[in-house]
């Protein structure tokens, strides 16, 4: 038979594709992520200095936007640490025991992936809203969490809620118990066994997950954007500032807070294919 | 499976899990079912029912539709190209795969606007040579969700491509297949279920979007108007009734489509087991 053709198939058989069609797939991909994905990227920057570093640096030192910056980082500060420790204790649960209604709980958990942004920030405006469940109790005890940060932090919650566990959970269940029993056993206190054998085990995995909840946390617009009632210098976030800024045709000033928050796009990207080559050493 | 006796945490953890998934989650969620139950069937067709609001739902499943057929067929053709073929600066364009789930909404809202309004880099172009308007019309809302959906169908796709095994294609060359026989034949169906579940997470994604969509949508009723933003438009008229019937609605429907596409999927893989 064609013995020639079966050898250089058997050691690249991705080779056996004619070399027209392998430049054309290639153009269309790399066309398709350069227009879609390279020229917003370039496009940022170049909006944000158009008018030079002088206007992009006065927009960024704006009061208003130095605000939505702190009241960002704010929120990602209080969101990112409740939502990891919710994630090991629930990867925790989930990965080394047995219980009834676990494969239940571990839908729920993925449950705010599947909802709408604009639904989850609605969810918090039935509750605490004028018209909402403690509305009437609110507003007699002069509380404000609609129109206030206590909203925009719930919200955020709500959002990246699911990011950590989903990465722990498969990791965990791979790891398997065995080095923990182990530990234990020996007599190791269960607090030395979780530092010493479980957290170097997962940390690679860990870091991701926190790194995608705080990426999501920062950027969140959607579902903010529904409880924040937009009020500058007090309840707008980064992501709230570009629209406002861009809505008054301020564009510098939306595109120069854009650049950050793109600036943090990259870092996270760079941060992430770190994390998974790590990863990646780390099971070998 | 067998219970450990020696791993302790187990009370504390999984009550904490719980304590909180009610708080932040199943607590808050639960809103929309109350506030729904409050209300008659009348108020609900009164909601449903207006022109405004049909109209929306039709835009938001068109564009979404169509988002993820056209991420669907270029998300196939760059997770092959990404797994199958060698060429430089391979490992960037992965890399920059993901951008889309990095970058906030409306960061890509206000770009993707300025690139396809009519003095834009590219809607300049479109609309100097084929007089074709993006930004500002429904198809400025299927660009919008073409690159948000993009990372769902490549990042779905690929590890399957990836675990793909070569010795079946093998096996039908040496047996006398051609090319397009053993992709139409042999790699297509295998990868079908992966590719449909990019396009469930592509639709339901589109549905549901609102950040990167009303800047490029020009959101003029009746015609490019999402559900979402009229979602966002009832809240801020303190309409909370018709807010939430119009979410539940979009969830309903949402979960019915993917449902649908689930029981598609099951039945492709049946298929392709008994071939």
């Amino acid at each position: 038979m064609h013995i020639a053709t079966t050898q250089t198939f058997t050691a690249q058989p991705t080779f056996r594709d004619p070399r027209w069609l392998r430049v054309s797939l290639i153009l269309i991909a790399v066309s398709f992520i350069v227009l879609f994905l390279c020229v917003p990227l370039i496009l940022v920057l170049s909006e944000a200095f158009s008018k030079g570093w002088q206007a992009y640096w006065s927009a960024l030192s704006e009061p208003d936007t130095v605000s939505a910056i702190k009241l960002t980082l704010i929120t990602a500060l209080v969101t990112v640490p409740l939502n990891t420790l919710f994630g090991l204790c629930a990867a925790w649960a989930i990965t080394r025991f047995e219980f009834k209604g676990k494969s239940l709980l571990t839908t729920l958990i993925d449950l705010p992936f599947s909802v709408s942004p604009v639904i989850s920030g609605l969810i918090f405006v039935l509750m605490f809203g004028a018209q909402g469940w403690f509305g009437e109790w609110l507003s007699a005890h002069d509380i404000k969490i609609i129109f206030a940060v206590p909203g925009i932090i719930l919200a955020t919650l709500f959002i990246t809620f699911p990011f950590v566990a989903r990465e722990l959970i498969p990791l965990m269940q791979e790891m398997g118990s065995e080095e923990e029993e182990a530990a234990l056993s020996l007599g190791a206190s269960s607090w030395t066994t979780f530092f010493k054998i479980t957290l170097p085990n997962i940390k690679w995995g860990l870091l991701y997950g926190v790194l995608l909840c705080n990426a999501r946390a920062m950027g969140e617009f959607g579902a903010v954007s529904v409880v924040s009632g937009h009020i500058r210098g007090l309840t707008n976030t980064l992501p709230l500032h570009i629209e406002v800024s861009y809505n008054e045709y301020d564009f510098v000033a939306s595109f120069a807070s854009a650049s950050i928050l793109a600036g943090l796009a990259i870092v996270t990207l760079i941060l992430k294919s770190v994390l998974e080559w790590k990863q990646s050493q780390n099971r070998v | 499976m067998r219970q450990s006796h020696v791993i302790q945490g187990f009370a504390p953890t999984l009550g904490l899990t719980v304590v909180y998934l009610s708080l932040v989650v199943l607590i808050p969620l639960s809103t929309l079912v109350f506030k729904s139950l409050q209300l008659s069937w009348d108020d609900y067709l009164n909601v449903i029912g207006n022109a405004r609001v049909l109209a929306s739902f039709r835009v938001s499943f068109i564009t979404s539709l169509a988002a993820a057929t056209i991420t669907s067929f270029f998300g196939f053709i760059i997770a092959w190209v990404l797994v199958r073929y060698p060429f430089p600066g391979k490992r960037f364009l992965d890399a920059l795969i993901d951008l889309p789930f990095a970058l906030p909404t409306s960061v890509a809202g206000i770009v993707l606007a300025t690139i396809y309004q009519p003095n834009g880099a590219v809607g300049q172009f479109l609309q100097d040579n084929f007089n074709l308007k993006i930004a500002y019309t429904p198809l400025g809302i299927v660009v919008a969700l073409i690159f948000i959906s993009l990372p769902f169908v490549v990042r779905t796709v690929e590890p399957v491509l990836q675990e793909f095994d070569f010795t079946m294609e093998e096996a039908a060359a040496s047996l006398g297949a051609s090319r397009w026989q053993v992709f139409s034949k042999i790699i297509f169906p295998n990868i079908f279920p992966a590719l449909l579940t990019g396009f469930a997470l592509s639709f339901a994604r589109g549905i549901g979007e609102y950040g990167s969509v009303i800047f490029i949508a020009g959101n003029l009723p009746y015609v490019s108007e999402v559900i979402p933003l009229l979602i966002v438009t009832k809240l801020e008229q303190y309409d909370y009734s018709g807010a939430t019937v119009i979410a539940l609605t979009m969830l309903v429907a949402s979960f019915l489509l993917l449902l649908l596409i689930n029981l598609l999927q099951m039945w492709v893989r049946k298929r392709s087991g008994q071939l």
